[in-house]
C-alpha cells in the first residue's frame, strides 16, 4: 500500500533519512522502532508530505505522493506533539476537521471522543488543555474519519493507563478491520499484542524489517522488548 | 478554499488587533477632516498618514499572524488539503480583513467628506497598498523560520520602502545630476509600491508642486491617465510576485 524507494533527507549536516526503502502493506500493524533521533518521525512526516525528501520516491496505492494531497484523506495521523490553534475550543477543532474532511466515507467515528470523556470538556480552549488531554484530542481526530491507514507517533506517551488501554483496544479493533497501522513507541511491552511487523531504524538507516514471529524465533525470546534489546546489544557490540 | 477562509477570518477577527486598527484609522481620518477647513487639504494630510501607517501595520500584523499560525498550518498540512490552498487562504484572509478595516477606517470618512474621483482613487490605492504589504509580509514569513528574524525582515522592508528608497533616489540624482536620468527614474519608481501609490494619488490630484521628482517625470512621460493605469499595474505586480515567491517556498517547506 505504501512503497518508499531510496528516500534521503538531510537537515543541515544531519542525515535524518539515509537511502531508506520500505514497503508497508495492508492489514499489517507495524512498529517503527529505533533510538531517539533515528529518523522515525521524519519518515512518518515524509509519508504525510509534511517533509519533502531530498531524493527518492514514495508511492501510496501505486501513485507517487509528490505534490498530491487527496491521498491524505485516507490517512489518520496522530502527531507526537499535537499542536492546535490555541484560541479554538475542542468542538471548534473537531468541527473544523469534520468540515475539511467531510467528503470522506460514512459518518465520523466518535468512539474515542466518548470513551476519553472529551464530550464533557468540549468548550475548553486548546491552550488550557494538559499534554495528555491534547494527546486524546489528537487520537480522537486520527480515528474519526475512518481512514485506511493510521499513523500513530508515540500514541500512548502522556496518556494515563486507563486511556492508553482504551486506545490500545481501539487500535486492535481497527487492525481487525484490515487497516494498515504504523506505530512508533518506546514502550515495547505495550506493543506485544498489537503489532505484526517490526521496522527498526538506526541513524537514518533501515536496520531490519521483519515479521514479529520471525523476529521472536530468531532471537529465541517471547517478549518483543527482550528480542529488541538482544538485537540492539548485538548491533552496538 | 472557502472552508478554510471562513476559519482564518474568524480567527483574525477574534484577534482584536484588527478592530483596534480600524478604530485608529477611523479616529485619524475623522480628526484630519474636521481639523482642516477644506476637505481637499484634509485628503492630502490623510494621504501622508496612510502612506506610512497602512504599510507598517499591514506588514507587521501579517508577519506576526503568520508565525502565530504555525500550529494551525502544521495541523492543516497533514490533512487532505493542497499546500497552495492553505497558503492562499491565509493570504486572502489577511488581505480581506485588513482591507475591510481600511475601508471602514478610511474609505467611509473619505466618502462622507470628499467623495470625488481623487477620493475614490485614494481608497483604491490604500486597498492595493494593504494587499501589497500583506503579500510582502508572507514573503518575509516564508523566508525564515525564526520569528524574530522574520519580524525584523518585515520592519526592514517597510523602512526600505518608506524611507531608504527615497534617500537612495535622491542620492542617485545628486551624484548623476549631469546625466539625463528621466527614463531611469521612471523605471526606478516602479520598484517602490509606496512611491507608486503616492505618485498615483498626486497625479490624480494634479498638484505638481507636491509631486516630487519621480512624480513630475511620471506625468511628463505618461500623462495623467496612462500614468495612473500603469501605476495600478505596477501595484498589481507588487501584490502578486512576493506572494508567488512565498508560495513556492511554502510548497517545499518541511514542517
Amino acid at each position: 500500500m505504501i512503497v518508499a524507494k531510496n528516500i534521503t533527507k538531510q537537515f543541515g549536516k544531519l542525515k535524518a533519512l539515509d537511502n531508506v526503502s520500505v514497503t508497508f502493506s495492508e492489514g499489517e500493524c507495524i512498529a517503527l522502532l529505533g533510538p531517539n533521533g533515528c529518523g522515525k518521525t521524519t519518515l512518518i512526516k515524509s509519508l504525510l508530505g509534511m517533509v519533502v525528501p531530498d531524493s527518492g520516491s514514495i508511492e501510496f496505492d501505486k501513485e507517487s505522493i509528490s505534490n498530491k494531497w487527496k491521498y491524505r484523506s485516507r490517512i489518520g495521523y496522530m502527531p507526537q506533539i499535537g499542536r492546535y490553534p490555541e484560541n479554538m475550543t475542542i468542538t471548534q477543532v473537531i468541527d473544523m476537521m469534520k468540515d475539511i474532511r467531510k467528503e470522506n466515507n460514512g459518518s465520523p467515528d466518535e468512539d474515542l471522543v466518548r470513551s476519553f470523556g472529551l464530550n464533557n470538556i468540549l468548550q475548553k480552549k486548546m491552550s488550557t488543555l494538559s499534554g495528555g488531554t491534547t494527546q486524546k484530542v489528537s487520537a480522537a481526530l486520527a480515528f474519526m474519519f475512518n481512514p485506511s491507514v493510521l499513523v500513530l507517533d508515540e500514541p500512548t506517551a502522556g496518556l494515563d493507563p486507563l486511556s492508553s488501554e482504551k486506545l490500545k483496544q481501539k487500535i486492535i479493533s481497527e487492525k481487525q478491520n484490515g487497516k494498515l497501522i504504523l506505530i512508533t513507541s518506546h514502550i515495547l511491552s505495550e506493543l506485544d499484542d498489537l503489532i505484526t511487523e517490526v521496522f527498526y531504524m538506526q541513524e537514518g538507516r533501515l536496520l531490519f524489517h521483519k515479521k514479529l514471529a520471525a523476529l521472536k524465533e530468531e532471537t529465541g525470546e517471547m517478549k518483543l522488548s527482550k528480542a529488541i534489546s538482544k538485537i540492539m546489544n548485538e548491533v552496538t557490540v | 478554499m472557502k472552508k478554510l477562509l471562513k476559519y482564518v477570518i474568524a480567527d483574525i477577527i477574534q484577534n482584536k488587533i484588527v478592530l483596534l486598527y480600524t478604530a485608529l484609522l477611523l479616529i485619524i481620518s475623522l480628526s484630519v477632516f474636521n481639523l482642516e477647513n477644506s476637505s481637499a487639504k484634509g485628503l492630502l494630510s490623510l494621504l501622508n498618514i496612510i502612506l506610512i501607517l497602512v504599510p507598517l501595520i499591514c506588514i507587521i500584523f501579517s508577519t506576526i499572524y503568520m508565525y502565530n499560525s504555525a500550529e494551525f498550518i502544521e495541523l492543516l498540512v497533514s490533512q487532505p488539503l493542497k499546500r497552495r490552498t492553505i497558503w492562499l487562504s491565509l493570504f486572502t484572509g489577511l488581505a480581506v480583513s485588513l482591507s475591510v478595516a481600511y475601508f471602514i477606517g478610511v474609505g467611509i470618512p473619505i466618502l462622507l467628506y470628499h467623495a470625488d474621483a481623487t477620493g475614490i482613487i485614494m481608497i483604491i490605492t490604500g486597498l492595493f497598498l494593504t494587499v501589497v504589504f500583506v503579500s510582502i509580509a508572507l514573503l518575509s514569513a516564508g523566508l525564515t523560520r525564526d520569528k524574530a528574524k522574520g519580524i525584523g525582515l518585515s520592519i526592514s522592508f517597510w523602512l526600505y520602502f518608506s524611507l531608504i528608497f527615497d534617500a537612495l533616489i535622491l542620492f542617485l540624482l545628486f551624484q548623476f545630476q549631469d546625466y539625463p536620468l528621466e527614463k531611469i527614474m521612471v523605471i526606478l519608481s516602479f520598484l517602490n509600491p509606496i512611491g507608486l501609490s503616492r505618485v498615483q494619488i498626486l497625479l490624480q490630484m494634479d498638484i505638481s508642486a507636491l509631486m516630487g521628482y519621480t512624480g513630475a517625470i511620471f506625468r511628463e512621460f505618461f500623462g495623467n491617465s496612462t500614468g495612473i493605469i500603469l501605476s495600478f499595474i505596477g501595484l498589481c505586480v507588487w501584490a502578486i510576485i512576493p506572494l508567488m515567491i512565498s508560495l513556492k517556498k511554502f510548497k517545499h517547506k518541511d514542517l
